[in-house]
């Protein structure tokens, strides 16, 4: 399980090691053909900032080779925001006296038909807040099943599961699990995560390994940015994660997110480093240098004009017209959202943008014609 | 008595597989020993008796790869 | 350097050394003793009554190697698992490089056969080392069957042809969750710096050492190649393509400036 393996890699150190390399460190890195972990930390490092156009190109060549001109589409459904956790930084926190929805079936097939509508999405996220008890593994079989007859390709966000439930909702066309770890500080992973489930550093941690033994199909990890001060850090940490996974689960493929904090207008929780474009941009382009495979997704927490800036330079993921509350796009529009969108178009919108940077948006990629237990 | 080794008939007055390894004078590590295509443990060996047309296979070390 | 561990136990050398085709087992105890090894393949044949045959394997014995049994000469799952159990009598060791090529001229490895036999070998006991294809996803079988490295080959046998699957070895270093041994074909120190350079845990040499002019210096060639190339390879390789400058101009990222 990677609990133990990470006992074994110093914050401190990893953060000093980082801010100790050189530009020499950046022209290895940059020179080889294969990264290792530090390699990444050079890239990822403010010693690499000269070397950001450089960065661009490497990066650009490498997702061109890799995935052609392409950009997966995807849309998430939040499904229900009821929460039993209390991450500081989330709208959907327990306390947050909040009105709770839990899509009844009529209602989820229902976004399914609105989400249709908007553009031919195959790809579709359902996502859920934290609480087995009103919304656990039963409900989002069920939501699953329902979401057959609409999409080809099944992924879930939802709490950490054990390895056997994740093997049931495969039964269930299950084919992909998201998860952010938020942060690998287990020191000050409580802070965010006080209480709850989530609050259980060992067990969010170990379920991409349950997830790489049920044999799912697609990992998607993150930590979110905005959390720890040294945020590069918190990379690294996902880079050796990764490494370790496509080690011992190498049947699976892997996706990587950087949702990004942006400082609250209303009050609430204020980030505790603000992530630049630039550095946001310089990561993006240090992952695809890293790791020429792994699937790069930008969500619609950034703004329009970045991710179409993003879009031909090593992204190979991205939603469209997302709505981050439960029924957001039929039943229930003026719900509370998760957290704010900021790229705002339409699906369509951000199709003909792709199509304009010579990117052709993919709506379907998978079919799960072949996978025997799903049908 | 005659008994085969390694195909090849060799004629014998031990009694056990152990006094036929002696009287051929081959030491007792290094070698391995099977009967009937399956391995005869050398703790057996001793236990063992020879019988008419018994059919032994009995290997050592060789150079290789 | 880092020390090399293999199923608990530790190897300062990363030379494995085979000891087939050298002129005599003087030379070949002077080879292995020259190039410092800490692991010896040997095989196993039938023995002859008439044979006088100097025994090689007291040749070999020495508290500081390794024996490491090879079942070469068997055809399937089945007689490996007989000569393995043989080996593992006759030397007082349940290590074994499992090696199955019913092929007679290139003495490929039958990958079926060789993933069949480890993982009925590992349930009895066996430490294997099979000795198998370049093949990335068969060596992830393996290596989940429980084989205790993988030693995929550079070339055919005996061709000293050096890595010519160079790009798979690479994928399957990457990969891999159990030490890398690049087995058979590595003709020079040159090819065997190379892959210690890419990363592998070891190089099995034989024929490159037993059939050279003086097998005992060319041991100790491959000796300082192998060291080499894992020190390069712990100390981060430079610069292969050409030097990098900071570009002034921003085509790309100038977006990035605003």
């Amino acid at each position: 399980m990677y609990s133990e393996e990470l006992e074994k890699i110093s914050w401190s150190e990893t953060t000093a090691r980082i801010y100790a390399k050189t530009e020499a460190d950046v022209c290895r890195a940059l020179g080889k053909e294969r990264c290792d972990v530090e390699d990444f930390m050079a890239l990822i490092s403010p010693a690499a900032l000269p070397y950001i156009e450089t960065m661009a190109r490497r990066s650009r060549n490498l997702t061109e080779a890799r995935f052609g001109k392409t950009i997966s589409m995807f849309i998430p459904l939040y499904i229900s925001n009821a929460c039993t956790n209390s991450c500081v930084y989330c709208g959907f926190h327990v306390s947050n006296p909040m009105p709770r929805t839990i899509l009844t079936e009529e209602e989820i097939v229902k976004e399914y038909k609105a989400i249709k509508k908007l553009a031919p999405f195959e790809n579709l996220l359902l996502v859920t807040g934290e609480h087995p008890q009103k919304a656990g593994v039963d409900y989002i079989a069920r939501a699953l099943d329902l979401a057959k007859p609409y999409f080809s390709n099944l992924k879930i966000e939802v709490m950490p599961l054990s390895a056997d439930e994740y093997k049931e909702l495969k039964k269930h066309g299950l084919n992909g699990v998201v998860c952010f770890q938020e942060t690998y500080n287990k020191e000050h992973y409580n802070l965010y995560h006080p209480r709850g489930m989530k609050s259980k550093f060992d067990w969010r941690l170990n379920g991409f390994d349950r997830m790489g033994m049920a044999e799912v199909h697609s990992i998607g990890m993150g930590v979110l940015l905005g959390l720890e001060k040294e945020w590069r850090t918190d990379l690294v940490m996902m880079a050796y994660h990764l490494r370790y996974l496509q080690k011992h689960y190498w049947r699976t493929k892997y996706s990587v997110n950087f949702p990004r904090m942006r400082p609250s207008e209303n009050g609430g929780f204020q980030p505790n480093v603000v992530v630049s474009d630039k550095e946001l941009a310089q990561v993006t382009f240090a992952m695809r240098i890293f790791d020429h495979d792994v699937d790069i997704s930008y969500s619609t927490r950034e703004a329009a004009a970045f991710r179409d800036n993003m879009a031909t330079l090593g992204v190979t993921t991205m939603s469209a017209e997302s709505k981050t509350e439960p029924g957001g796009y039929s039943c229930y529009p003026q719900a509370l959202e998760q957290f704010h969108v900021s790229d705002e178009r339409t699906a369509r919108e951000v199709e003909s943008a792709l199509r304009l940077l010579g990117r052709e948006p993919v709506w379907k990629d998978w079919d799960a014609a072949f996978d025997l237990k799903v049908y | 008595m005659k008994v085969w080794l390694n195909n090849k008939e060799v004629e014998t007055d031990s009694i056990t597989v152990s006094q036929f390894l002696e009287e051929l004078l081959l030491p007792r590590y290094g070698i391995a020993v099977a009967l009937d295509n399956k391995l005869l443990p050398q703790g057996q060996w001793s236990e063992t008796l020879l019988y008419e047309g018994m059919r032994l296979v009995v290997i050592k070390a060789a150079c290789g790869g | 350097m880092e020390k090399l561990v293999i199923a608990g136990r530790e190897f300062r050398s990363r030379l494995f050394l085979g000891t087939g085709k050298f002129s005599s087992n003087d030379l070949m105890k002077r080879a292995i003793n020259a190039s410092g090894t800490e692991m010896v393949t040997l095989a196993m044949k039938r023995i002859e009554l008439d044979d006088k045959d100097d025994d090689m394997l007291q040749h070999i014995i020495n508290p500081n190697i390794q024996l490491l049994p090879n079942t070469s000469g068997v055809r399937n799952a089945e007689e490996a698992i007989f000569a393995a159990q043989l080996s593992r009598e006759a030397f007082g060791t349940n290590w074994l490089k499992l090696e199955i090529h019913p092929d007679p001229r290139y003495l490929l490895p039958d990958s079926t056969e060789t993933l069949k036999a480890t993982e009925q070998l590992v349930k009895m006991g066996f430490v294997v080392l099979p000795y198998c294809q370049a093949d990335p996803t068969l060596c992830k079988r393996l290596e989940e069957a429980g084989a205790a490295t993988v030693m995929p080959l550079g070339a055919p046998i005996g061709t000293n042809k050096g890595l010519q699957t160079r790009e798979f070895l690479r994928i399957i270093i990457e990969q891999s969750g159990v030490p890398v041994v690049v087995d058979a074909g590595i003709g020079a120190p040159s090819h065997a710096a190379e892959a210690m350079e890419m990363g592998a845990a070891a190089c099995l040499v034989n024929t490159a050492i037993a059939v050279a002019g003086n097998p005992e210096r060319m041991a100790i060639a491959f000796k300082q190649a192998v060291e080499a190339g894992r020190m390069a390879y712990e100390s981060g390789l430079g610069l292969q393509a050409d030097s990098l400058v900071a570009e002034a101009s921003s085509p790309l990222t100038s977006f990035l400036n605003d």
